[in-house]
Formats: C-alpha cells, sequence, structure tokens
C-alpha cells in the first residue's frame, strides 16, 4: 500500500518547506526589515539617570566653611520585602502608630508599587537614624537611603546664604526645562544668585531596569555615562564671626546692620532682625519652620539690610554737607546761627537740639552738633542755586547726588531682590501741591525725612564713599569662585569696577566732614563709639515713625540709626546700623557698632564691651505692636479658612478669646486690614518681588 | 536484552542523535541566558539544581539515559505494547481529572513529589505508536471511511480529553496526526475542506460579518455565472452550489460566534482575536471594557507578550546582541520566557543569523524524519515516523509563529529548547523509539 500514496510525501515535504519560508519571511522582517524594535528595547530596557553633583561650598574670609554639604537619611521601604516584622516595636521605634504604619505602606504601594522602594519617612533626625540602625537587621525591606543636605556649621548669615528647594514648575519653565522635577534650585540669597556656579553639573548614568522599573546595572558598563561635575565654591569676604556678634546684637531687635569693607566693597557682616537659624530650614522640621515663619508678621524671612526701607534722618547730614559743598552753595566755614530752630521758612521747624553757642559755625560743627537748622537750610541753599533757574532743576539736581550716593537706586550687590530704597521725582511733589511748591515744601530732605527712604545697605555704602574720599565698589559678598571660569568673570567683574562717583568733590569738603565726623565720636551725640588707639566716625540718627492699628495712628519708639567708619585715615571698615522702634541713635545702634568694630578691627572686645554685649543681645526692643498684629492676622486667616473651607479648626480659639475684641470693632475681619502698617512705618522684602511691589512699595502707588 | 547481537549501535541513525543533542545544548544555553542573574557560580549553580538549567541539565541526563534504555528496547515490544500504552495514556489523562494539583490556568497537571507531570505531554507517544498499529494492521483498509473515521477518533480522544482540562493548545497538537493519515491514504479532498474551513473561520474574525456574507453571495453568483452553461444541463450543480454558499454563511454567521461565545474560554477567543490586532467582540453586556481597561490590557495580556517578544527578537538584528547581552530576555520583559517564548532568547541573543541556524535544524531534522520514514519496510515505522514529523512540525511552527506574531499564543513548548521536563522528556522518548525503529527498519513490524 505504502508505494501508492508515495508521492505524498513530497507534498509534506513542501508543507514544511512552505512554513519555515513563512517564518524565516517574517524574522527577515523583524530583525532586518523593520527598525523600530531595537530602539523600542531601548526604550524598555534603559533609563537615563540623573547623578547629582554636591553643590558648591561657601567660605568665609578666612576660609572657614559657613555653607556645607552633609547628608542625612530617607527611611525607604520596599514592601514586598516586609516579611514577618515586628509591627508594634517597628512603629514605637519610629514613632507612629499601627494604622499609620498601614496607611503609608498601603501608599508606597500605590505610588510606587510593592517592588520599588518609595519614602516611608524623610528626612530622619539623628537620633532616629541611630536608632533605625541599631535594629536594622529585624526589618527586613526598609533601608536607610542618602540624601545631600545644606548646612551651616555656624548656624549663621541665613539672610546671606538663602536657601535651596526643590525646582517648582514656575522655574522649571523659566530654565526652559533645563531643571527637571526634583532638581533643587537656590530659592534666595547666594544660592539664587550664584546658582550656575553652585549648582555643578549633572551627570547622567545609563542603567539597565527590568520589566519592573527596578535598576538592576550599567548600560554597556556605563560606556555612555557622563560624570557629574561637582559645584564650586565661593570665596566671601563675609568674616563669620563678626556676622555671628552682629546676629546676636540683633537678636530680638527690628532692623539691620551692613558691614562693608570700603576699600573692596566686600561685605564684612550683614544682618536682618528677626533673624533665624539657616539650620531650621532644612532636615526633618524644615517644612514645618518655614510655614511658620512664611506666617510670622514680624517677617523674619525679609532680608531688612537690603530690603528695610528707612528715613535715614541725621545719619544723612554728612552727604547733605557734601552735596553743598561740592555745588559751592557753601564752605567749609560756612556758619549758620542757629538759634534752636529754622525759622526762615516761617513755621519754625525743624527744631534743633541746640541753640545758639554758635553750635553750628562751620561744617565741622554742625555735623558734630547734628544742626537741624543748618542741614535744612544747606539743602534750600542747594536747591534753590540760582544757577538752575528754579527749585525743580535744583531739586533734579540733588536727586542726581542723591543717586550717585547710591540712594534711590538698586547698588546691584549679588543678592537677588535688593530694594532701591526711595528718593521722590519732582513729579511726585508737583503732585502733592498742584504744581506749585518750593524748597520749603521738603526742607526737611536736608535731615534726612521727608520723602526719603534708604536701606541699611545704601547707607553703609554711603559711608564707604565718604570713607574714600569720593569712590566705591559696588558692594558684594563674593570675592573670588574656585576655578573661575571666563563666565563668572564675566559675572564678577561689575564688582572689580571702582566707581569714581564723587572724587570731584575737592579734598577740603571730605575733610571737614569727616573731621566732623570723628568730632560726633569725640565730643558728640556718638561718644558711646569711642575705641582707644581707634579713630572712629560716626553719625548718630534718630527718626519718628508710626502705625496704624485697629483704625488708629499711633506713634512708635523712634528708629535708632547709626553709621560710621575707623580708622579715621585707613578706613578699613564701614557700618550702618537699623534699629527700629529703639529709641535714640546713640542708645542701641551706636554701642552696636562700636562693639563690631572692635570685633573687626582688634579682634578682642573690651570689658565695657562685654558687657554691652550681653546686655545689648538680651534686651528685647521687638515692638509691642507685632502682638495684636499676629493675632489679627491668624484670625483673619483663620476666618477665611472657615469660609473658604467649612473648616472651624483654626477659628476656634479664636472664637472663645476674641468675643469681646470683635465687639469693638464695627467692621467685619476683611482682607485688606492686613498690610496697611507695612505702607506706613516701614518697608519690607518680601522673599518674592511681586508680594513685595503690592504691599510694600508706596512709590509704586 | 534478547538479541544476541552485541552492537547497540548498529542501524543507528547517527544525524537524529547528533541534532538531538545540538538542540538540547542550544536549549541549555537559551535557559540559561534568560534566567541568569548577575553574580551566580556559573558552575557551581549548573549543578546544585536550583536554577532552572540546572534542573533543565538534570531533565536531559535522565532523558538521554531513557533514551539510551529506548535503544536497548526490541522494536517489537513497541509495535507489540501500542494498543495497551494507548490504553494506559487515555486512563492517565482520566486520571487527571480527580488528582490534578491545583495550578491556576491549567488542570492538566498532577503533582508528583517535586515534579510536575503532565500526561497530555506524554500521551503524543501513545498516539503516534496506536495510530501506526492501527494503520499498519493487515485488515485495516485506509480507503474505507470508517477506518478513516477510526483513525481520526483514535487521535482526538485524548484531545478532546485535554481541552476539558483547559490545555487548548496541547489538544491542537492531535490534529497534526492528520498529516500521518494523509500520507497513508487520507484523501485530499478532507484536507481541502479542513483548510477551507479554517480559512472562512479566519475571514470570519478579520472581515465584518455582514461584509464577509456579502463576499460570500458575490463568489457564489460568480460561480453560478462561470458554469451557467453546466448548470442548465445539471440541475444538481445549481443545488451544490446554494448548499455550500448556505453553509458557508452558516459557519460564518453562526456557528463560529456559537463557538467562540459558548465553547472556547474567554481569554482564547482573545488570543485569537489579539493575533489579529481586534478587539473581542464576543463580550456579554456589563463586560465590555473602557478603552483605559484596555491599556491596562495590553499591558498585561497576551498581546503584550507577543508585543514584547517582537521587540525581543526584532532588535535582535542580524548579528544579535551576545549571549548576555539581551536586554529584552535577560530583564524579564518577555513573559514565560524559558518556556513557551523561549525563541526570543535566540532571536535577541543570536539575531537573523542564529534563528535561521536554529530553523535550519529543525528543518534538517524534520526532512530527515520524513526520509527515514520513507525507507522503512514496515507500515508502522513509517507511520510512527510522520508522527513524529507531524508533532515536531506542529510543534516548532506554532511555536515560532506565537513568538514572532504569526500563530496565537497556545501555549505549547519548542521541542529539547524550552524549558519543562515533561516536554522534554516526551520528545526524547518519541524521537528515541523512531531511532529503535529505525535501526531495525529491515524489520517487518505488526
Amino acid at each position: 500500500m505504502s508505494v501508492f500514496n508515495q508521492s505524498r510525501s513530497r507534498i509534506i515535504r513542501i508543507i514544511f518547506l512552505i512554513a519555515f519560508v513563512v517564518i524565516i519571511a517574517q524574522l527577515f522582517y523583524l530583525q532586518i526589515v523593520e527598525g523600530k524594535y531595537r530602539q523600542l528595547a531601548m526604550d524598555n530596557a534603559v533609563f537615563a539617570k540623573v547623578v547629582y553633583p554636591e553643590r558648591g561650598i561657601i567660605f568665609d574670609r578666612k576660609g572657614k566653611a559657613i555653607l556645607n554639604n552633609t547628608i542625612i537619611y530617607d527611611l525607604m521601604v520596599t514592601p514586598a520585602e516586609v516579611k514577618g516584622i515586628d509591627t508594634l516595636e517597628f512603629c514605637r521605634l519610629i514613632g507612629i502608630d499601627t494604622a499609620e504604619f498601614k496607611k503609608r505602606i498601603l501608599e508606597a504601594r500605590f505610588k510606587n508599587t510593592a517592588v520599588r522602594p518609595s519614602v516611608f519617612k524623610g528626612l530622619l533626625t539623628k537620633e532616629l537614624q541611630a536608632r533605625f540602625e541599631e535594629n536594622s537587621w529585624k526589618y527586613p525591606g526598609f533601608n536607610l537611603v542618602e540624601r545631600p543636605l545644606r548646612t551651616y556649621p555656624f548656624n549663621a548669615a541665613a539672610h546671606i546664604l538663602g536657601y535651596i528647594r526643590e525646582a517648582d514648575t514656575k522655574d522649571i519653565e523659566k530654565s526652559g526645562d533645563f531643571y527637571r522635577q526634583g532638581d533643587y534650585i537656590g530659592k534666595t540669597g547666594l544660592e539664587a544668585y550664584y546658582e550656575k556656579v553652585l549648582m555643578g553639573q549633572r551627570g547622567v548614568q545609563y542603567m539597565i531596569k527590568d520589566n519592573k522599573n527596578r535598576l538592576v546595572g550599567h548600560y554597556e558598563n556605563g560606556a555612555f555615562d557622563t560624570a557629574s561635575v561637582a559645584g564650586r565654591g565661593l570665596r566671601t569676604y563675609i568674616d563669620v564671626e563678626l556676622q555671628q556678634l552682629a546676629e546676636k546684637l540683633m537678636s530680638n531687635k527690628v532692623g539691620g546692620i551692613v558691614a562693608i569693607d570700603p576699600k573692596t566693597g566686600g561685605i564684612l557682616a550683614m544682618v536682618s532682625g528677626p533673624n533665624f537659624n539657616p539650620n531650621d530650614l532644612t532636615g526633618s522640621e524644615g517644612s514645618k519652620n518655614y510655614s511658620r515663619m512664611v506666617l510670622d508678621v514680624t517677617g523674619p524671612m525679609l532680608n531688612r539690610a537690603i530690603g528695610g526701607r528707612y528715613e535715614p534722618g541725621s545719619t544723612f547730614k554728612p552727604l547733605g554737607a557734601l552735596v553743598a559743598l561740592n555745588e559751592g552753595v557753601i564752605t567749609p566755614s560756612y556758619g549758620y546761627p542757629c538759634g534752636g530752630r529754622y525759622t526762615l521758612c516761617g513755621h519754625g521747624k525743624p527744631a534743633c537740639t541746640h541753640a545758639g553757642g554758635g553750635h553750628a559755625d562751620n561744617v565741622r560743627l554742625s555735623i558734630a552738633n547734628s544742626c537741624n537748622a543748618y542741614y535744612a537750610h544747606i539743602y534750600r541753599l542747594t536747591v534753590d542755586n540760582p544757577k538752575y533757574g528754579n527749585v525743580k532743576r535744583g531739586y533734579l539736581k540733588w536727586r542726581e547726588y542723591m543717586n550717585t550716593f547710591g540712594l534711590g537706586v538698586r547698588l546691584g550687590l549679588d543678592l537677588p531682590n535688593e530694594n532701591p530704597g526711595f528718593i521722590a521725582d519732582t513729579s511726585v511733589y508737583n503732585k502733592e501741591n498742584a504744581n506749585y511748591w518750593t524748597s520749603c515744601t521738603n526742607l526737611t530732605l536736608g535731615i534726612g525725612q521727608d520723602k526719603m527712604l534708604t536701606t541699611p545697605l545704601q547707607m553703609a555704602n554711603a559711608m564707604c564713599i565718604v570713607a574714600n574720599r569720593g569712590y566705591y565698589y559696588t558692594p558684594h559678598f563674593v570675592e573670588k569662585i574656585d576655578g573661575e571660569t571666563e563666565e563668572d568673570t564675566v559675572l564678577m567683574n561689575k564688582f572689580r569696577v571702582k566707581h569714581d562717583v564723587l572724587t570731584h568733590i575737592p579734598d577740603t569738603a571730605f575733610t571737614a566732614v569727616i573731621e566732623g565726623m570723628n568730632d560726633v565720636v569725640k565730643f558728640g551725640t556718638a561718644r558711646v563709639a569711642q575705641i582707644p588707639n581707634i579713630d572712629v566716625c560716626a553719625k548718630t540718627g534718630t527718626a519718628e515713625n508710626y502705625t496704624i492699628l485697629d483704625g488708629k495712628r499711633i506713634k512708635l519708639p523712634n528708629n535708632s540709626m547709626f553709621v560710621c567708619f575707623a580708622p579715621k585715615d585707613n578706613p578699613k571698615i564701614a557700618i550702618a546700623v537699623f534699629v527700629q522702634n529703639a529709641g535714640f541713635g546713640a542708645t542701641w545702634a551706636g554701642p552696636i557698632s562700636r562693639i563690631m568694630i572692635e570685633k573687626y578691627l582688634n579682634d578682642t572686645l573690651m570689658t565695657k564691651s562685654k558687657a554691652d554685649l550681653e546686655r545689648i543681645a538680651n534686651t528685647n526692643l521687638m515692638p509691642a505692636y507685632f502682638k495684636r498684629l499676629q493675632y489679627k492676622e491668624d484670625s483673619i486667616r483663620a476666618y477665611n479658612w472657615y469660609r473658604d473651607y467649612k473648616d472651624s479648626s483654626l477659628i476656634k480659639r479664636f472664637l472663645k478669646l476674641s468675643a469681646s475684641v470683635n465687639k469693638q470693632k464695627s467692621a467685619p475681619p476683611g482682607r485688606k486690614m492686613p498690610g496697611q502698617h507695612k505702607k506706613e512705618t516701614m518697608a519690607v522684602i518680601m522673599p518674592e518681588e511681586k508680594i513685595y511691589h503690592k504691599h510694600a512699595n508706596p512709590a509704586a502707588a | 536484552m534478547r538479541q544476541s547481537n552485541p552492537a547497540i549501535s548498529k542501524g543507528i541513525d547517527w544525524s537524529l542523535v547528533w541534532i538531538y543533542l545540538l538542540l538540547v545544548s542550544i536549549g541549555l544555553t537559551a535557559i540559561f541566558a534568560a534566567t541568569y542573574k548577575e553574580g551566580d557560580a556559573v558552575v557551581q549553580s549548573f549543578i546544585n539544581f536550583k536554577t532552572d538549567y540546572s534542573k533543565q541539565f538534570y531533565f536531559f541526563c535522565f532523558s538521554a539515559l531513557l533514551g539510551f534504555f529506548i535503544l536497548l528496547t526490541d522494536s517489537k515490544f513497541f509495535a507489540a505494547t501500542a494498543n495497551l500504552l494507548y490504553a494506559v495514556g487515555i486512563v492517565m489523562l482520566l486520571l487527571v481529572f480527580p488528582f490534578h494539583s491545583p495550578i491556576k490556568g491549567t488542570e492538566s497537571i498532577i503533582k508528583l513529589g517535586a515534579f510536575n507531570f503532565q500526561p497530555a505531554e506524554l500521551c503524543k507517544i501513545f498516539v503516534a505508536l496506536a495510530l501506526a498499529k492501527y494503520l499498519s494492521r493487515p485488515e485495516t483498509d485506509f480507503t474505507k471511511t470508517r477506518s478513516q473515521l477510526i483513525a481520526a477518533g483514535i487521535a482526538l480522544l485524548p484531545a478532546a480529553l485535554t481541552i476539558m482540562q483547559s490545555e487548548t493548545g496541547l489538544a491542537l497538537v492531535y490534529f497534526s496526526f492528520f498529516i500521518v493519515m494523509y500520507r497513508e491514504g487520507l484523501p485530499s479532498i478532507v484536507l481541502i475542506i479542513g483548510f477551507s474551513i479554517a480559512a472562512l473561520i479566519v475571514a470570519t474574525i478579520v472581515i465584518e460579518p455582514n461584509t464577509l456574507a456579502i463576499i460570500l453571495t458575490a463568489i457564489a453568483a460568480f460561480i453560478i455565472y462561470l458554469f451557467r452553461r453546466q448548470i442548465k444541463r445539471r440541475r444538481d450543480l445549481l443545488v451544490t452550489i446554494l448548499f455550500l454558499w448556505a453553509l458557508c454563511v452558516g459557519i460564518q454567521r453562526f456557528a463560529v460566534p456559537m463557538i467562540f461565545k459558548n465553547v472556547l474560554q474567554k481569554h482564547q477567543v482573545e488570543r485569537i482575536y489579539d493575533l489579529f490586532g481586534k478587539d473581542n467582540p464576543y463580550l456579554e453586556k456589563g463586560e465590555e471594557i473602557s478603552a483605559e481597561d484596555a491599556k491596562k490590557k495590553k499591558e498585561s495580556g497576551s498581546s503584550y507578550n507577543v508585543r514584547q517578544s517582537k521587540i525581543a527578537i526584532g532588535s535582535g538584528g542580524f548579528f544579535g546582541k551576545g549571549l548576555l547581552n539581551a536586554t529584552q530576555t535577560r530583564y524579564d520583559f518577555v513573559p514565560e520566557q524559558r518556556t513557551d517564548f523561549i525563541f526570543c532568547t535566540v532571536g535577541e541573543g543570536f539575531g537573523f543569523l542564529g534563528s535561521i541556524i536554529l530553523l535550519g535544524l529543525y528543518l534538517i531534522l524534520l526532512l530527515r524524519i520524513v526520509t527515514i520514514a520513507e525507507r522503512q519496510r514496515s507500515v508502522f515505522s513509517r507511520c510512527y515516523a510522520y508522527g513524529v514529523a507531524s508533532v515536531f512540525f506542529f510543534h516548532m511552527a506554532i511555536n515560532i509563529g506565537m513568538t514572532i506574531g504569526l500563530a496565537p499564543v497556545i501555549g505549547i513548548p519548542l521541542p529539547f529548547i524550552s524549558y519543562g521536563g515533561t516536554s522534554l522528556l516526551t520528545f526524547t522518548i518519541i524521537l528515541f523509539i523512531l531511532i529503535r525503529l529505525d535501526a531495525d527498519r529491515q524489520m517487518v513490524l505488526r
């Protein structure tokens, strides 16, 4: 029978062959013709892992690291590997309850699947980390993962250094998608200004991942990887000991201190009060502290040294004298017969602390005795200078001088969010006075009042100009960038240019003013600043101020101000100190300046200064109205919260306490109430400039 | 052994043995590549019976030993016990029903100590033997329809039992025995009808029901037009054509949907539709899936397997990525890669070249078996040899076909390559019986 069907064996062979040809054709198509599969396999298995570089370190003038990197640990969990652990004991160790434990495990599973590690508890405290490490063998599936963190070994210079945060969508957009989700970016301070230098360069590692997105090794043994480049260090002028001292002096006070080396423009110390410990913003409590500080009405996050706007008061007088002298409207020997008040404008203002006795017989004496009448008068002489035809043109000339001194303009230091202060334009006076006004209208400009607001930095810089007899360098913190590149040099060049702005003022004028300021220390209001063997030149200032609280205008204690430089003949340090609501300039700001000069020039303190230091540091000069303000802000926020979210948890506290308070108030709490005080008394700068413009800039209004 | 001839090797076809050894080595290498983890001590883990490649190695040793014993066995033994073995096989299949182990997705496995034993796999040998026995009986007249039906029954009884154990893939293998029957004189028309029905079913899946009905009607009308002269003379021709038309439309409109809805399981229907890139239209009300679920399903279901498998093979290129550089297979992107999708490892690691070599080996194997079949004096041996070729062919074509998207994913192993003790053992036995029979090709077995 077999012979009958033998031909069929050939057909069967052909069937086999056809099947093979079909399979080979498909293989040929998949493996040779179609190119996409190679890429698809790459997409599947290769993961570009970003390697974060270490951020740059910031050093002070003596090479001490004032901003450094450290490592903190996140507790990670891989839910699939958590087996047979004593949950109760674990919860006790970590300090949570079992319900929370279950919730977090579930969250981890949900977010990252059971086989990939997710954060169980972020940023462990040192103590918790140690406790966990001891017991880690008991808890499979849990492990610690390093997280780099910024640390501040001296607990100082929070406002200068700034902080970093994860880049938000706005940052990412602004950078043209250079930053990615999860990247850290400098938000304020030097961290923000020198972001490009500090951040370094990200690296990429191509890792192989498996079907569950776990990384299992390097792709091609790392042949395509790019190494990360660590951020470069910044060498600053900051004297961290001086900075710490200044911060101690400023504790529980509102205001700002700036100390500059006049020879270089290098900022030696800069403090804003109230202050905070920069380490508070990092670590496990970081975000909690951050939100607390943001809501604090005293504004610990604001850098008042470059953003606080104050009437300079009498500290302005040396500048007024220099302008008048340079304009030739007076000579160093020009005297004014002050009888206790300025009478030439008809209203007998301003008054003067001295009367007669020839206390304003020349420039030097007028500064030493801080004669208000003298300075109101020479201001008038300056703007009424016949050379300019009318007061408006004269005023514009005077305003130009102010800008040259760095007032009313941004100096451009290496911190973001600097405030330009305020010197009114003629249009402001035109508007307020129906276009007709004389030098009497704003004669108190001569004594640093009226529409004139300066920042502590601007006044310190102005002192540098006086000390240097006409020139200055733009104030800045950073002296050198490690491994400076061409790009860095471009960035730094603006700080290395000598601004010979006022060297055309005759030397005699400077001598008169400087000697006058020296006399202030020797015989005048700043005797408190005397230091043996050091010739200090200084000028005190006191400015009245008011605030509106609960609809009433109330007078606050005067702002205490002090500007100085030393030594007289070879100035090494220029300081401006502003203490809000503290009283006379000589009471608080004076000793603060003296202690700082001593520390910087002598590196030791006199016995008297040591005592003063403790006394000042322990004095709380926080204005009392802040308490009431905080209460109002909090209650309004609680009310708004209740109104918008129907959640009474916040407002409860206020309902019990403030029943009586509410009766007194006619208007219900509204959103417009907060913020008024800021317009009136102090101009503060918020971390974001936009908010600042909205709330705190009368010039913009 | 009863025979006094001391040379066991006499008459043995060594080419088959060499191909066998080569394929098993390729299989071991592929399993090694698919399951090796960085840092494993290779030699040690080959011996320790813990890794899959180690287990497969021991399975091979055991299978080879068994193969050796088969070579020592008298050829007459197989012809003599064929029917008995078939009966044993059926009993084993029946025993599965009460004793199968609770493994998900299948009811075909019995646990024997540490080993999973799958009678459906083993039964192929017995069917091949029994079918050969039946066809080689002198009293069997295979031109008679009755004999043809009995032969088909012998092949399809285990298939029916296997389907009942949710192993449709393994059951389909038994259809390959029609090749044996074809060789032994089954009318071509049976195969042609079989293929036509298969084509119609495929068309049903691919083409809209109404469109297909219209096409079929058009074809019928065209045929009537072509044969209008003959029809005038012979009315019954028209009746035949109309009957065929009605049958086709009936299959397409009613039979196929009925089978898909009621006979096959949901995942099987889905796999068939996945193959053609279509969604299963036979879901009951309320079972329709949202687009999101569909996407999820794509990432986990059988279409995901095929997609990943195609990526693996496609990314291999001409020369492949090298044994341990195959990312798709090494990092578990292809599911079931040691068993049903083992061909991916070869395709990705060794590329087009390696795949061609493997396919070449298979082709040589099949053609060699056909050649051997044709040189047998005894019908029993010839039928058995064709049975072996058919089983190998079906496994090979469907398995590789499913990894490259040409066949539905029906989970049958690649002979000698796929990981799995039972399948390696089965294929070894089936092949070595053939070698034994061939060694005695001069003998006439009944």
